[in-house]
């Protein structure tokens, strides 16, 4: 459903992908690791277009995104839904408004459709009782819970999380995977995570696949990779100071 | 050689800045001619833009008007013709400093907050997220802000103008002695509509304008705050030399 391939990206002349590629079959989640500042957030925005390589391809359904325009890629588009590592929130919206927002500008819904839909999905992140609050107004965690709220709220088919659990506490970042991993079931998505909880998003992808150095060293199972004799893939989930990285 | 290579490569650097600025004005006229159009946002941006410049729009017109109308009769009446004060402050007004100040004045109130907004948005990526949704950014964010200015600004010169002329009276007339017709009798005799269509004009040509430049310096603000606050600074400062350069054009063209 999603192929990556051979994606190269600079910035100011930093070298930041080098050839990543890697593919996700439908209904699958990837878990993508690797180093801060590597470039996973980049491959992420790359894959929905909002990035354009300097080389390379992205094709979803066979589709290359990059050559999309208009409203073909406004229609694919309409497909994603996108959790930002920071929730993305529009600040001047309540919690209601932000989740409605979507369904407000892209669909003809009636405004009780919509008040129906709405309540219903921030109940399911456990928001219910929220929904007056300004993004200014609520917890980190509150703000990833309503931005995964807003990011469901049209039953995407793909969706691609950026580091979910940043910044939550161990409790909520578990919630957080739980709720993802309970959707996913319900929802059947194609989707990508970029997270450093490794032991808790192994529990819920089906294939990783490691960054290191602009390139995909590797794509296995979890089970896979926990066992893995690579240097850098060994270091990197056992986090031990000495090593490649 | 060096040289030569570093101003070239600065003049690209110029020229493509210059063309990217040119392609984002024309996307969004463009998008701004076509249908979806976004009201409520374009009312929204008009109670930033006008409503809430009025007093900071009042008062510099009030003090300016007074000002002219104390510098002015000064003038005039070395040369015996402090009878000519209505129509010195009117003209003044009307043709040149109703439309420029306004404009400078919404840019340092409400244009450097749209590009702080704007550029906030960028860096917290909810530019990104409204792209996601499958909304046109340009179209969702920039040309209600550039409408509002097209419609805000001929009103705020509008208000100034007047209230500048009754400044000017306040001090010409009540201060200074010079008869409310006198004033305003000879200010009919001199004012043309050429002098109203020109400042209506120039009002119109800095809503775009203000709009265009602050809008596109949030829209392409660097990264964190330093990027926004850096993005502010050059909004104001371009903005503001490029209204006092634009006006001398459209002076030159109009009058």
């Amino acid at each position: 459903m999603i192929k990556v391939e051979d994606l190269h990206k600079s910035f100011d002349g930093l070298e930041v992908l080098r050839g990543t590629s890697f593919e996700v079959a439908k209904g699958e989640i990837l878990a993508l690791i690797g180093g801060s500042g590597h470039g996973k957030s980049v491959i992420l925005k790359h894959v929905t277009g909002l990035i354009k390589p300097d080389r390379g391809h992205v094709y979803i359904d066979g589709k290359e995104i990059f050559r999309l325009r208009g409203d073909d890629l406004e229609q694919l588009r309409s497909r994603f839904g996108f959790l930002f590592q920071g929730g993305a929130l529009f600040s001047s919206l309540t919690v209601f408004d932000n989740v409605a927002f979507p369904l407000r500008e892209k669909t003809k819904w009636s405004e009780h459709e919509i008040k129906e839909r709405v309540l219903a999905v921030l109940d399911h992140v456990g928001l219910g009782g929220a929904e007056d609050k300004y993004p200014a107004q609520i917890s980190g965690g509150m703000i990833k819970r309503t931005a995964l709220a807003r990011s469901l709220v049209r039953n995407p088919e793909i969706m691609l999380f950026d580091e979910p659990t940043t910044g939550l506490d161990p409790v909520m970042a578990h919630t957080i995977l739980d709720l993802i991993k309970s959707i996913h079931k319900n929802l059947g998505f194609t989707g990508i995570i970029v997270s450093h909880e490794l032991t808790r998003v192994f529990q819920i992808v089906q294939k990783v696949a490691m960054l290191h150095e602009g390139r995909i060293l590797t794509v296995e199972s979890p089970e896979g990779i926990l066992s893995s004799r690579d240097p850098v893939v060994h270091q990197f989930v056992t986090g031990s100071i000495e090593g490649p990285i | 050689m060096v040289l030569v290579r570093k101003l070239g490569a600065v003049s690209l650097l110029g020229i493509r800045r210059i063309g990217r600025m040119g392609l984002f004005l024309a996307k969004a006229l463009v998008y701004a001619s076509t249908p979806p159009m976004k009201f409520s946002q374009v009312i929204r941006q008009l109670h930033f833009i006008g409503l809430q410049s009025t007093l900071v729009i009042f008062l510099t017109g009030a003090f300016t008007g007074m000002v002219l109308g104390l510098q002015g009769y000064y003038t005039l009446n070395r040369f015996g013709s402090a009878a000519l004060l209505g129509p010195m402050v009117a003209l003044s007004l009307i043709r040149e400093l109703g439309p420029v100040l306004s404009a400078l004045m919404v840019t340092g109130r409400a244009g450097s907050a749209m590009t702080a907004e704007i550029g906030i948005m960028r860096i917290s990526e909810q530019i990104d997220a409204i792209e996601l949704m499958g909304l046109n950014p340009i179209r969702y964010l920039i040309v209600p802000r550039l409408l509002a200015g097209l419609i805000a600004l001929p009103l705020a010169t509008a208000i100034f103008d007047v209230v500048g002329i009754f400044g000017g009276y306040l001090v010409g007339g009540k201060l200074l002695g010079i008869g409310k017709g006198t004033y305003f009798g000879e200010m009919a005799n001199y004012v043309d509509m050429k002098d109203i269509l020109g400042g209506i004009y120039k009002s119109l040509s800095f809503g775009v304008l203000i709009s265009w430049i602050c809008s596109y310096k949030g829209y392409y603000a660097g990264f964190g705050a330093e990027g926004v606050s850096k993005a502010t600074t050059q909004a104001v400062v371009l903005s503001s030399v490029l209204i006092l350069f634009w006006d001398y054009i459209m002076t030159s063209a109009i009058f």
